[in-house]
């Protein structure tokens, strides 16, 4: 218990002093950082509305995260989760005009499939380079998400476009029937339960299966996985699959269940943030969900700071920036042995450790 | 295709390779001069971003384009610097810190930049390149950058700092070994935040060159990718300064097929040729990269190699 409060204050003392130090950076704007924090928590948390607004974002985030947190445990950081989630966000729109889909959850369910499927694909992709190319998976999933975004635009803005889209280039919408409605008559529709179930789902899995528990090792520890014989690119191949398809979904869900179809505004950044939150949950699934509602109340309370305040709307990815450095910066502090380092400061080219690193 | 249209299309890919080449060029040994010292950072994507918006108002404020030059790489320098200081730290990921200065650099860029978006500040002087051509297509295509020979300078000065110096020895040795650095009492966390930090000032002059030339404008697109793309071109320049050159370049002239056939009026994958760059990286990484082998010439303390 004493080690769980330990693994929250930290990351809660850095968010604590990202919100003073952006408070400092809107004092310079000429905003009060009091008048600054109070619209956060009202825009984020203050009444049902904007715990509505904050939870609708909350969604893609998780799945999002997935796409990080997953492939991390397997020792990959991919960040180029966007890619999965526009891709799957076009897979999703463009199915049911090319099969006809039965207009009830059976064909929601298959939208969904289909966008999980394509956003599996796009990140397995970033995997297999890595295993058989030997090319640093980081760079290449960005590369893919840049590339992602250039087929969609290309896709929408061609042989996908609804001719009666004029300003907005856009696919056709979804037949009735396929959307994915409110939860009980609100406006938090069912992507957030299935982000829920998502992080709750694979939280349990990489903890109590034989398989989550081997790409565990693999993640931690190549070296063991590779004594004890497991098929670590079989594994990574499939952590990578898993992310993706979390975050195809999170496209899915997207064009399900806000857009109606796919056009450009689903390109909203989702797959970077979720970068974020999975760090800051340390791409511990269950951590996810917190982090996630969090950080979808800093981006439903952005629009209130803009309206409210006249800060620009950018002020959100500052927040979210200097939070996700401070957290960083956190980590390195945790494991200074502040004793040690002030009772017997050592000069560093005899430090023991470098002897022992030598020999 | 007429003779006119060819020679606009090639043109436009040769000028656009200088143009779109120039910011590759200089996140490129950026990125270089950071990765000799065995540090990676991923994070020249926001410090390319900030130091866009940096140069461009700098430009504005003071009325003079090179002024402007100087705040954007100075800009870029704090941003580095911050990434030099937060990797000494102990178990802090360079990799992790990189995407949380991309996030960051470009979130302040985008806040700092609001009011940037209308007005217009003073660009930086055109070399005409095309002045031996009749054909003012080739000659408007042709208007160089002031930074790009700048640039190229710049190669060849770390090219020979790193042959003949002694702090590109000292960069180099970091780079190769942490040990033995320490071994002889230098402080490997002292000359890689050195190494970043000047590194940031480098990549900083390529966000201006982003601003403050064509098109000459700051908006929040201005850089997609183009800093993450570097860290793919160093590997493939496999740590040469002058390498580096070369394939800054090429990859503007890849980075201009779209623009360039969309000015000869074909219209037909646009967004698919503005892809060109990233798949030709990637293309290049498959070619270039061997599983379970480290690529020659690459520092050995590099996270990203090993």
């Amino acid at each position: 218990m004493r080690n769980a409060l330990k693994e929250i204050a930290l990351p809660a003392f850095a968010i604590a002093a990202a919100l003073l130090v952006f408070g400092v950076l809107v004092w310079f704007a000429g905003v009060s950082p009091v008048d600054v924090w109070v619209t956060l928590f009202k825009g984020a948390f203050g009444d049902w509305f904007s715990w509505q607004n904050t939870l609708q974002r909350a969604a893609p985030l998780m799945l999002t995260a997935l796409c990080v947190a997953i492939p991390a445990r397997a020792g990959l950081v991919i960040i180029g989760g966007e890619g999965a989630v526009v891709l799957g966000g076009l897979a999703c729109a463009a199915l049911p005009y090319a099969i006809p889909l039965p207009g009830n959850i059976v064909g929601t369910v298959a939208i969904c499939f289909a966008g999980a499927v394509v956003g599996a694909l796009w990140i397995m992709l970033a995997g297999w380079l890595r295993q058989y190319r030997g090319i640093n998976e980081t760079i290449s999933s960005l590369l893919l998400a840049y590339i992602a975004i250039g087929i969609f635009k290309h896709l929408v803005e061609g042989a996908l476009r609804d001719p009666a889209s004029l300003n907005k280039p856009s696919t056709r919408s979804l037949p009735d029937g396929l959307g994915i409605g409110g939860i009980a008559g609100s406006d938090v529709h069912w992507g957030l339960v299935i982000g829920i179930v998502a992080c709750v789902g694979l939280g349990l899995w990489l903890r109590a299966t034989a398989s989550g528990f081997s790409i565990r090792v693999v993640g931690g520890n190549p070296r063991t996985a590779q004594l004890v014989g497991l098929p670590a690119t079989q594994l990574i191949l499939a952590a990578c699959g898993v992310g993706g398809a979390c975050a195809g979904v999170a496209g899915a869900v997207e064009v399900a269940a806000v857009h109606t179809n796919a056009n450009a505004s689903i390109i909203a950044g989702y797959g970077y943030a979720g970068i974020l939150v999975s760090f800051i949950a340390r791409h511990n699934p269950i951590a996810i969900i917190p982090v996630a509602i969090l950080f979808g109340g800093f981006g439903a309370a952005g629009s209130l700071l803009q309206r409210r305040l006249g800060l620009p709307d950018a002020s959100v990815l500052v927040l979210q920036g200097i939070a996700f450095v401070l957290i960083l910066a956190s980590e390195g502090l945790r494991m200074i042995d502040w004793k040690t380092l002030l009772k017997n400061r050592m000069p560093r080219a005899v430090q023991p450790k470098l002897v022992k690193e030598s020999t | 295709m007429t003779a006119d249209q060819w020679i606009a299309l090639v043109a436009g890919i040769v000028g656009g390779a200088l143009r779109v080449g120039a910011p590759f060029l200089f996140v490129s040994l950026g990125e270089c001069l950071t990765e000799k010292s065995g540090r990676i950072n991923l994070g020249l994507e926001g410090v390319l971003v900030l130091s866009a918006m940096a140069a461009f108002g700098g430009a504005y404020l003071t009325d003079s384009a090179w002024l402007g030059v100087l705040i954007g790489a100075a800009a870029g320098a704090v941003l580095a610097l911050l990434h030099g200081l937060l990797c000494s730290l102990d178990r802090v990921n360079d990799v992790a810190t990189g995407i949380a200065l991309m996030l960051l650099g470009t979130g302040l860029a985008f806040y700092l930049g609001k009011p940037l978006i209308q007005p217009q500040a003073p660009q930086l002087p055109a070399i005409p390149l095309g002045f031996w051509s009749d054909n003012t297509v080739v000659q408007s295509a042709l208007q160089v950058n002031a930074l790009v020979p700048v640039g190229i300078v710049l190669a060849g000065l770390m090219y020979w700092g790193f042959a003949r110096t002694r702090a590109g020895l000292l960069v180099r040795m970091a780079g190769d070994s942490a040990n033995a650095t320490r071994a002889l009492g230098y402080s490997v966390s002292g000359i890689r935040v050195a190494a970043t930090t000047a590194g940031g000032f480098i990549a900083g002059l390529g966000g201006a060159s982003l601003t403050l030339f064509y098109p000459g404008s700051w908006n929040e697109g201005i850089s997609s990718g183009q800093g993450l793309i570097a860290v793919a071109l160093v590997i493939f320049a496999r740590w040469s300064p002058l390498r580096c050159v070369g394939a800054a370049f090429l990859f503007g002239g890849a980075g201009a097929i779209g623009p360039a056939l969309q000015s000869i009026g074909v219209g037909w994958g646009y967004h698919l040729f503005n892809t060109v760059p990233y798949v030709l990286t990637l293309v290049i990484l498959v070619l270039t990269c061997k599983p379970g082998s480290v690529a020659i010439g690459s520092p050995g303390e590099l996270s990203s190699t090993r």
